[in-house]
């Protein structure tokens, strides 16, 4: 029967969590890598069954781990993360130029055709790929070695390469986004890149319409329209419609349009999902309330939905990989918090109720929906 | 013999209960005796050094006969006691953090 399998990256460890797909009665396995840091744990969409998660400790740094078996047992593979050539310096928080030093992995983006290639994004900002199921890693340089490099300077998370999404209609094309350089998109599977930020205007930064050096939270693509992408940025959701040429902001009526997290519905390409968080410096739901807020017109008009969701006291975030939807046919929408909650809706957000409720701050939430 | 004992999360990942048991030729050091200890685990590369500039992780400690040689040159010899293997060489990880 189809079901669905929810991958959990949180402080201590990682957690799977599997029902089938009336959504309602689900199994937790885990913590697996118990104590260890998860930022993300991410299915192969050619083989369901591999599953690749990043590990790390600041004591003992990066492993990453594989399973054949759909999370049941797990494996090391390649830890080694070396940036390609002298790594060169970007902008320290002093404005002071620094070497460029690999931190930890943050996200796992494997090919939508081939199990063993996989992607990582990397803090210091960077790209890698496998093409042999993880056991080694090669930078793709040219992004790093991009001529704004140098200036490119690490948001308070560190400076982190946390969005990767691969065009299925397009091996060559690839959308990548790092906080806080902004985004930047490759036609030629990495061969060369370009920063695609224009339309944004960000406050925080000295010219508000820089070429580089916005603190983008997240991208969000639907399958069918890779052209399309959608922008949660520090500040304001944002639009394009042209691969990134050019962004238009439509944050519209929403209480607040900082966040994290962003997503699409897997069957309607204009329906988008965000979670505003009050900010600056609170980094929690406004008034207590945890809402997500939908917008089936592509942006600017904004529900909120709180059925099953808590309206009081409620002050957790939602991270930025801490969303993501299922295909069912009754799309199914997940979001993990810093409280450890993990909240489904199996009826596109109209309803919500916890799977899980007392896991450690979630980091990641990814959904394999199986055949 | 070569004893070494490794951290809780290092022996996880390593598979391994207890103490570890290295062979090392020539004189024990403490590069010798990480680089035996990475030939007989591999998944323990880049997790008390790094992999690229084979600097100790910072918050890795090495201890032994109830000395703190972390700061101790990769090349000085172990104490008599450990390359004997009647003490073992301690590997900790620094207590810190929530």
């Amino acid at each position: 029967m189809t079901g669905v399998r929810v991958l959990v990256g949180t402080r201590k460890g990682a957690f799977v969590l599997t029902s089938d797909g009336r959504r309602q009665q689900w199994d937790v396995s885990g913590p697996h890598f118990a104590g260890w840091e998860i930022y993300h744990v991410n299915g192969s969409p050619a083989d369901p069954n591999r599953l690749y998660a990043s590990q790390s400790s600041g004591w003992f740094g990066q492993q990453i781990q594989r399973s054949d078996d759909g999370g049941r047992t797990w494996e090391p593979v390649g830890n080694k993360f070396e940036y390609e050539g002298t790594p060169g310096t970007h902008q320290w928080f002093d404005g002071t130029p620094h070497p460029w030093e690999f931190a930890r992995v943050w996200h796992l983006e494997p090919s939508t055709t081939d199990p063993d290639v996989v992607y990582a994004g990397v803090e210091d900002a960077a790209l890698f790929r496998t093409t042999d199921g993880g056991q080694i890693w090669h930078e793709l340089p040219i992004l790093r070695n991009h001529p704004s490099a140098p200036s490119w300077q690490p948001g308070a998370g560190g400076m982190c390469l946390h969005t990767i999404k691969l065009d299925p209609t397009d091996p060559g094309r690839m959308y990548v986004a790092i906080s806080a350089a902004g985004a930047f998109r490759t036609d030629d599977a990495g061969a060369t890149w370009r920063p695609i930020n224009r339309g944004l205007r960000s406050q925080g930064i000295p010219d508000e319409d820089a070429e580089v050096g916005h603190c983008v939270h997240r991208l969000a693509m639907h399958p069918s329209r890779p052209d399309t992408l959608f922008m949660q940025k520090h500040w304001d959701v944002m639009r394009t419609d042209d691969a990134g040429e050019s962004w238009h902001e439509v944050s519209g009526d929403l209480p607040t349009d900082f966040g994290f997290a962003i997503d699409v519905h897997a069957h309607e390409p204009e329906t988008v999902y965000v979670v505003p968080i009050k900010s600056d410096s609170e980094h929690f739901p406004m008034d207590g309330k945890l809402r997500v807020y939908r917008s089936r017109t592509g942006g600017d008009e904004w529900e909120p939905l709180t059925d099953g969701l808590p309206q009081e006291n409620c002050y957790v975030n939602v991270l930025r990989d801490a969303m993501a939807v299922d295909t069912l046919d009754e799309c199914g929408v997940y979001f993990g918090t810093t409280g450890g909650q993990v909240y489904a809706s199996a009826d596109a957000g109209d309803t919500w109720a916890p799977i899980v409720r007392y896991l450690p701050p979630v980091l990641s939430v990814e959904v394999q929906t199986l055949p | 013999m070569i004893r070494v004992v490794l951290p809780y999360h290092l022996r996880n990942l390593a598979r391994v209960d207890g103490e570890v048991h290295l062979r090392v030729d020539g004189e024990p050091t403490q590069r010798a005796v990480l680089d035996a200890l990475e030939g007989e685990y591999p998944v323990l590369r880049g997790t008390i050094r790094d992999q690229v500039t084979q600097q100790r992780r910072a918050f890795v400690r090495f201890f032994a006969c109830e000395q703190d040689l972390s700061h101790e040159p990769p090349d000085t010899p172990l104490p008599e006691a450990v390359a004997k293997g009647t003490e073992p060489f301690l590997i900790v990880g620094a207590m810190a953090g929530g």
